[in-house]
């Protein structure tokens, strides 16, 4: 759908309409609706590669690790638990409280809206769309303009497969982003940039909507010494963190490393080497790697550098193919750390290596930045790795490998400072996208009168005692045996 | 103090928290004692501040005020250990082998900005939170609760560790110079109005926010009902509580209309009961907090449209600031009682044909910080509770879901975003940080380039969990 202004407030009526007529909030609406979306991936498998293929040259394997697999893995998980999330969770409450019964019940906050992203087009539209659902909501999606392919499979397929009272797909580009932005959502779910990110909050503020920020940063890895065979696994990961996901266009994608200098020229060997395996070395014809998406982020990275200085710390690669929007994986060493290189997220296929005395000052390193969305740490030093985790601030930690955390659906994935707020996956996405009603029960039976006024100094000590649960004291001073409270007596 | 001077304080604050002293478990208890001490070793001088600010009755400043802050500070010395720990978390076979935790960690320097009806508890009540979490915190108490104000100021610098808690005093030029200022969170109790600007500020540094707000808080009130015990409550958390200006108190009633009579007879009788036959001059009850809000109220009452529809009250006292307990029968939808939050002593009824009417009737308007219903008619229960989107819920009761810390306090909507109390409190302020740990076996291949076609069958296998399909895919078939 390309809508104009009126044409949204059409749709956004439809949505708040379906949310209202309670549909939504049965099960079977729910499960229905993941089926449908496994049905939806299952069934146009070959079309998602295409889109993939065209809109960032992403390699089958690389698309159905990413993007397909994880919609998959995700609707399936929340197929299997979606009964145990949607329980009321019931609380303990106080004897003084008796007879009570207190719940916590998660309903859906209503009608959402979800901006996709480019990068990884299907998955990080559509795994939001699945805590959405799984909660309850009904939902607009816009996909992102700039993987325009993976844009219009999504809106033309999604109305073939889901219900579309309660889902729809708008399709455009900024204007289209500023308009929705004026009306009022219930959540507003956004996987992008920070810049924009403030722009989305900001808008949001004037309707109060609750807002989920997947933004990037600096993500680092930091470098310990290992053995020799553990080393060629290290190499493997490393490069299929920087280079393995979407050519480092990838919110948890490395963005430097940091080593000791002594083990820089090992490294930086061993690099080459699994870059040439994995990519093979011709510009013109690189395997299995993604290209950038468009040109004006190819001239943002060229730009990158071109700084002679930095120009100058280039070790491995550099070559660059305007026409097919192909950067060679490229690797730099110490380049400055004022140079925008070091400073702006990278986001594409160049790896700055920051060589360090010892590996302890990556710390200090690392907290000198705004917060990153992922550090990675290969290290076996238990101690290391606990300084890691005490001192340092992000959205998560792996140790000794890169991306994974992300189908990991136990752990909330989310960011911290710059790198966002607000976490989803797993059971996440379906908190995320509930309201937690707190809802007490009570019965007329056994009333406490010293909770009403008017006031006196029994109802006083009644309270007194009540509030530390002294339950012999209660019984003592309503049988009149305790001493009333006076002035100077303590809690 | 001079924007230049926040921005110092700020920057203090946050060398503080950098050198990491915030973060440990002493630091944090040692700093919940001191906040426990102040509430138990300085009652006296806090009553006297909620007097002198509300006319504030003691033991509902005690009930409300004072213990719910020992309550909050005991609950978190008790279970801080608990809390602070990671948690594990089972991994699946997709990231196999492996294992990972939740670690909570602080957000780092975090401000809170207060609100001047329960000036103590809501000032302090978050601090626990953020200290509890490890933060170094700034309070902005209220300034149009200026003794309460004062009096926090004094004894927070008296007994707590004064290089990361802060208390800044002051007023709207104050509050927009914090604002200006990074903080790693922001926890603002207040109007939506207030909370617009707050979040909008936010958004400059991308800082989440916690938005305690308010709304109209509606009571159905079925006729199957102990009549007394439910007025008795429906008092308490009216006028009970600070004359209305709470959050959580009831706005109005929905009844039916065969009913109502009979409701409002009870009332009256009770209201005189508890606050006698003159009951502006009633000590048990607070007053309005100030001259601006006492206008904003009678200018609710004044509207000709609901004037004429006072079944209980109406008195007022200007010079002290008084409202008696007012009642107003079926004010029109479009007056500005049924419209605003009144935040006051005066209550409205509306009544309905049918009691299931005013489930309707109340999700037609915003989304409120709570919703009540006194019923015995467990289908009504069942329904109203699935069906009302609210902050919280009490059936057969009002306010009293605020005291159970086992329970998430917040709102949804116009009434805020966020929550907190007890544990919530903690996980209020902390950053919850995925942990992934893996060794080095189990590398598999088929993640990395160059791809082929087994290794897409492989993938498809291990992402769906098919065991048989993994074999299969590793042997080549």
């Amino acid at each position: 759908m390309e809508g104009s202004e009126s044409e949204f407030g059409g749709s956004l009526f439809g949505l708040r309409r379906a949310f209202r007529s309670g549909k939504t909030r049965g099960i079977e609406w729910r499960t229905g609706q993941l089926r449908a979306l496994l049905k939806l991936v299952a069934e146009n498998e070959a079309r998602i590669f295409e889109a993939l293929k065209q809109d960032l040259g992403k390699h089958p394997v690389e698309a159905y690790r990413d993007e397909i697999g994880v919609v998959k893995k995700s609707a399936d998980h929340s197929l299997l638990h979606i009964k145990e999330w949607m329980a009321p969770k019931t609380g303990k409450l106080p004897l003084l409280l008796f007879p009570s019964r207190a719940q916590v019940l998660p309903e859906p906050l209503g009608t959402v809206l979800i901006f996709g992203s480019w990068n990884f087009p299907i998955s990080l539209t559509l795994d939001p769309l699945i805590g959405a659902i799984s909660a309850g909501n009904t939902a607009l999606i816009k996909p992102s303009e700039l993987a325009p392919a993976c844009s219009s499979l999504l809106s033309q397929t999604i109305p073939l497969y889901m219900d579309t009272e309660a889902i729809k797909v708008i399709e455009g580009g900024s204007d289209v982003a500023e308009k929705l932005l004026q009306h009022q959502w219930d959540k507003i779910f956004f996987t992008g940039s920070p810049r924009i990110g403030r722009i989305i909050m900001a808008a949001a503020a004037k309707h109060l909507t609750p807002v989920t920020l997947e933004l990037g940063g600096k993500c680092p890895v930091i470098l310990d010494s290992f053995s020799a065979s553990d080393f060629k696994v290290v190499v493997k990961r490393i490069v299929a963190g920087k280079w393995g996901a979407c050519a480092g266009q990838a919110c948890i994608g490395i963005d430097y490393l940091l080593v000791q200098q002594k083990l820089a020229p090992l490294l930086i060997e061993s690099l080459k080497a699994c870059i040439k395996r994995f990519y093979g070395d011709d510009l013109k014809n690189l395997q299995s790697i993604c290209r950038i998406v468009n040109k004006s982020h190819f001239d943002r990275i060229c730009k990158l550098l071109e700084e002679p200085s930095v120009a100058a710390s280039i070790v491995y690669g550099g070559s660059l193919d305007r026409e097919n929007l192909v950067i060679e994986p490229t690797i730099l060493l110490d380049p400055p750390l004022d140079a925008p290189i070091m400073t702006e997220e990278i986001f594409g296929p160049l790896l700055p290596i920051i060589t360090l005395d010892k590996i302890e000052d990556s710390i200090d390193f690392i907290n000198g930045r705004p917060k990153p969305l992922t550090i990675y740490a290969f290290t076996k030093n238990e101690k290391l790795k606990n300084r890691i985790l005490q001192e340092t601030s992000s959205g998560g930690v792996t140790f000794n490998d890169t991306m994974i955390q992300f189908i990991c659906d136990a752990l909330p994935f989310g960011g911290v400072g710059q790198s966002g707020f607000g976490s989803y996956h797993g059971k996440y996405s379906f908190d995320t996208f509930s309201h937690d009603k707190a809802v007490l029960h009570r019965t007329f039976f056994l009333e406490l009168e010293p909770r009403h006024p008017p006031w006196n100094d029994f109802k006083l000590e009644f309270i007194r005692l009540a509030y530390n649960l002294d339950y012999v004291g209660l019984l003592l001073l309503l049988l009149g045996l305790r001493r009333r409270y006076t002035r100077t007596g303590s809690l | 103090m001079a924007a230049a001077s926040f921005e110092t304080a700020a920057e203090e604050l946050r060398a503080v928290y950098s050198s990491g002293k915030t973060r440990t478990y002493e630091w944090r208890v040692s700093q919940l004692k001191a906040m426990l001490k102040i509430a138990l070793h300085h009652e006296k001088e806090i009553l006297e501040a909620l007097r002198s600010d509300l006319n504030k009755p003691e033991h509902e400043a005690f009930l409300h005020e004072v213990a719910a802050v020992v309550s909050a500070c005991k609950v978190a010395l008790k279970q801080l250990q608990r809390w602070m720990k990671p948690e594990k978390v089972k991994t699946s076979m997709t990231t196999f082998p492996s294992s990972a935790e939740i670690v909570p960690e602080p957000y780092g320097v975090v401000l809170v900005i207060s609100t001047w009806n329960y000036p103590f508890l809501l000032s302090l009540e978050p601090v626990i939170g953020a200290i509890s979490a490890g933060n170094a915190v700034v309070l902005k108490p209220s300034e149009v609760a200026p003794a309460t104000s004062s009096a926090m100021s004094k004894l927070l610098a008296q007994y707590m560790d004064v290089s990361a808690v802060k208390v800044v005093e002051g007023g709207v030029p104050e509050t927009s110079a914090l604002l200006e200022q990074r903080w790693d969170k922001i926890f603002y109790t207040g109007n939506s109005k207030v909370g617009r600007v707050v979040l909008a500020a936010a958004a400059k540094h991308l800082t989440p926010v916690i938005l305690e707000l308010g709304g109209k808080c509606p009571v159905i009130v079925d006729s199957n009902i102990n009549l007394t015990v439910a007025v008795r409550r429906i008092i308490s958390g009216k006028w009970g509580c600070n004359s209305g200006q709470t959050c959580v108190s009831p706005d109005y009633i929905i009844t039916t209309k065969d009913y109502a009579p009979q409701f409002i007879d009870a009332l009256s009788s009770e209201l005189e009961k508890f606050y006698g036959k003159e009951p502006v001059h009633s000590n048990d009850l607070s007053k309005v907090i100030n001259s601006r809000h006492f206008e904003r109220l009678t200018k609710l009452l004044d509207e000709e449209k609901v004037s004429s529809k006072i079944v209980i009250g109406g008195q007022q006292d200007k010079t002290n600031l008084k409202i008696a307990p007012t009642v107003i029968l079926d004010a029109p939808g479009d007056s500005l009682i049924m419209n605003e939050e009144i935040f006051g002593p005066l209550l409205s009824i509306i009544t309905v044909d049918k009691i299931e009417d005013g489930i309707s009737l109340i999700n037609s308007k915003e989304k409120p910080l709570a919703a009540y219903i006194f019923t015995n008619d467990k289908k009504l229960k069942e329904e109203f509770v699935k069906r009302v989107s609210a902050g919280g819920i009490c059936v057969n009761e009002v306010t009293l879901h605020l005291a159970e810390h086992g329970l998430p306090f917040g709102g949804i909507g116009e009434s805020g975003t966020g929550s907190y109390h007890g544990k919530f409190s903690f996980d209020a302020f902390s950053h919850k940080k995925p942990v992934l740990y893996r060794g080095f076996t189990g590398d598999v291949s088929a993640r990395y380039p160059p791809y082929s076609p087994g290794k897409l069958k492989f993938l498809k296998a291990v992402l769906s969990g098919d065991i048989i399909g993994i074999i299969r895919a590793l042997l080549g078939w």
